[in-house]
């Protein structure tokens, strides 16, 4: 297999001590929606609170000093993991905080002729933000259709991406197709007609390389706990010229410059978008997980969830009446394949499963129009990362045969 | 094993052979509710006579928790006077949040104390109540007609 060292990698992850439903070995198949957490990132919340708990850019004493030097410490690093510059990353409570913090800012910049192009792979919190914009607005929401092998189809960019259109924000990996949507012609096409172009990077930042200036996109969001980060972190990077243009979305303190009782004026980015005290351990802990990220090694990662998914898509097709949702091949598409299997609901899959220690996820996965597109009320869904293995791919497959005995039963 | 008092054979025989499913065209009320966290979703028609439940038809795509559960509930109501229907009702909702402690009263239940497991799994009381609400919402509408 790949160069990593899985086996070394899963003791940094105290969580794969314990056991589920009565001693079986946890096969932890859902990092799209949440990941495991090393040590380290555990330690750098726990140092904070432990050494210097403060209210950070407040305060002249040495805890505050030290506060705010953690939390501009892990800007740094954020900045230098996504290839933007420090003010350009601004912290936020998650990756839809940040998405919403978008589409609230962007609503004094939109009229009822503009356009809001999204795609229909959307996750819920990457579509009801620009749903709400077009709806305060009067302007007109589009979309790229979902072919059904499900890839984007980009056959009628010019007319999706129009002179209008001001705003696209797409994702970059479908947390339910696995597809790694392509964003060169989209970004030409936006750029063209003056439009930002807005990476939902949920799922992508934690799994590969990302270097926003190569990418050229304009606005990127994700979340820690995606990333094995803490909860309660996001991240908006956003280029500074517009971070500079953009109005703020939450007003209080930390994000002004000068208050009278009548009116305020802002902070420079990324302060005017950080009201009140931040979320500091998790911030800290966010900085901490993406230095684990580094020592390991981004393309490494990806590597390795591009080897480990091409043997699940292998093992997966071999299986009888499994039907993959999304593409079938590694080109393109990341780690995490969504299936549906013969007439066996994928909520009492999802249940077969844990009993034998394995997490999946089942149902829509916060992409109702998307599954309803596909004509799936619900798919299963296995999402890898860097600590899963072979074991744990043939765990799933023995499950899901063990799943059809069990309810084929007459 | 825990999974086998989820999965009880009555469920999984309601769930392949599912009582009044297929909507009748005729009905004092119809209604629709999802289970948005799963997408699982249930169309339910009832017809009201004097005070008792002439006929429930539904139809819906769901998991085996909730596809017998309606099953179950269909089977159980009809023929009854609203009244009777109500205290199913309470006591199947009751057995849902016991967390496991309950078994149910099979004089009232019937099938429906087959259902006593789904209480131990969180997740999945409300695959079981789906079915059970939209029979709540639709004998309101019906009754207030
Ligand atoms: C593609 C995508 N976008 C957005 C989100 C929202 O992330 P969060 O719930 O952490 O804000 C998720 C996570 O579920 C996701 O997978």
């Amino acid at each position: 297999m790949s160069q990593l060292d899985v086996a070394a990698i899963r003791k940094d992850f105290p969580i794969f001590t314990r056991t589920i439903r009565d001693g079986k070995k946890l096969v932890y198949l859902d990092s799209g929606a949440t990941s495991q957490k090393p040590q380290s990132v555990i330690d750098a919340e726990v140092d904070f609170y432990s050494r210097s708990n403060a209210a950070a850019h407040r305060g002249a004493h040495q805890l505050a000093e030290e506060a705010t030097e953690a939390v501009e410490a892990a800007r740094e690093i954020v900045a230098n993991f996504l290839g933007g510059e420090s003010d350009e990353i601004v912290f936020t409570k998650s990756a839809t905080e940040s998405l919403n913090l978008l589409a609230y800012s962007y609503t004094s910049l939109i009229t009822a002729e503009d356009r809001i192009v999204v795609t229909e792979m959307e996750h819920h919190a990457n579509l009801i933000p620009w749903q709400q914009l077009a709806q305060r607005t009067g302007a007109t929401l589009s979309w790229f259709e979902v072919t059904p092998e499900g890839r984007l189809d980009l056959s009628n960019i010019d007319n999706v991406i129009t002179e209008n259109t001001k705003i696209v924000s797409i994702t970059h990996q479908s947390n339910v197709l696995g597809t790694i949507n392509p964003l060169d012609a989209i970004v030409a096409r936006a750029h063209e007609v003056g439009a930002v172009v807005i990476l939902d990077a949920c799922q992508s930042v934690p799994h590969m390389p990302i270097n926003v200036t190569e990418l050229n996109i304009d606005y990127l969001a994700f979340s820690g706990h995606k990333a094995i980060g803490p909860t309660g972190v996001g991240v908006l990077w956003g280029r500074s010229e517009l971070l500079e243009m953009l109005p703020p979305f939450l007003f209080g303190g930390s994000m002004i410059e000068t208050v009278t009782m009548t009116d305020a004026t802002w902070a420079p980015a990324p302060r005017k978008f950080e009201a009140g005290v931040p979320n500091m351990a998790q911030i800290v802990g966010l900085g901490a997980a993406l230095n684990y990220l580094s020592k390991i090694g981004m393309n490494n990662i990806h590597l390795h969830e591009i080897e480990l998914g091409s043997y699940l898509l292998a093992q997966l097709s071999a299986i009888e009446g499994l039907q993959v949702v999304g593409p079938v091949d590694m080109q393109n598409r990341g780690g995490t394949i969504s299936f549906t299997f013969g007439d066996i609901h994928p909520h009492d899959l999802g249940q077969y499963l844990d009993a034998q220690g394995i997490a999946v996820r089942t149902g829509h996965h916060c992409a109702w129009p998307l599954t309803r597109k596909l004509g799936v009320a619900a798919t299963t869904r296995a999402s890898l990362y860097f600590y899963n293995d072979k074991d744990d791919v043939d765990a799933l497959v023995s499950g899901i045969i063990g799943a059809k005995k069990y309810f084929g039963r007459e | 094993m825990e999974l086998d008092a989820l999965y009880q054979e009555v469920i999984l025989d309601h769930y392949k052979h599912p009582q009044h499913k297929g909507l009748v065209p005729t009905y004092d009320a119809q209604v629709h509710h999802v289970n948005p966290s799963c997408g699982d979703e249930t169309t339910l028609n009832i017809s009201l006579d004097n005070g008792s439940i002439k006929s429930i038809s539904w139809d819906g795509v769901g998991c085996s928790i909730s596809q017998a559960s309606v099953s179950i509930m269909s089977d159980l109501m009809i023929g009854k006077s609203v009244k009777d229907a109500e205290v199913i009702l309470n006591s199947f909702v009751d057995l849902m949040q016991s967390k496991g402690l309950k078994s149910g009263d099979p004089q009232i239940l019937e099938d429906g104390v087959s259902m006593a497991g789904v209480s131990k799994f969180p997740a999945r009381i409300k695959c079981a109540l789906l079915g059970w609400m939209a029979y709540k919402d639709a004998v309101l509408s019906a009754s207030s007609k």
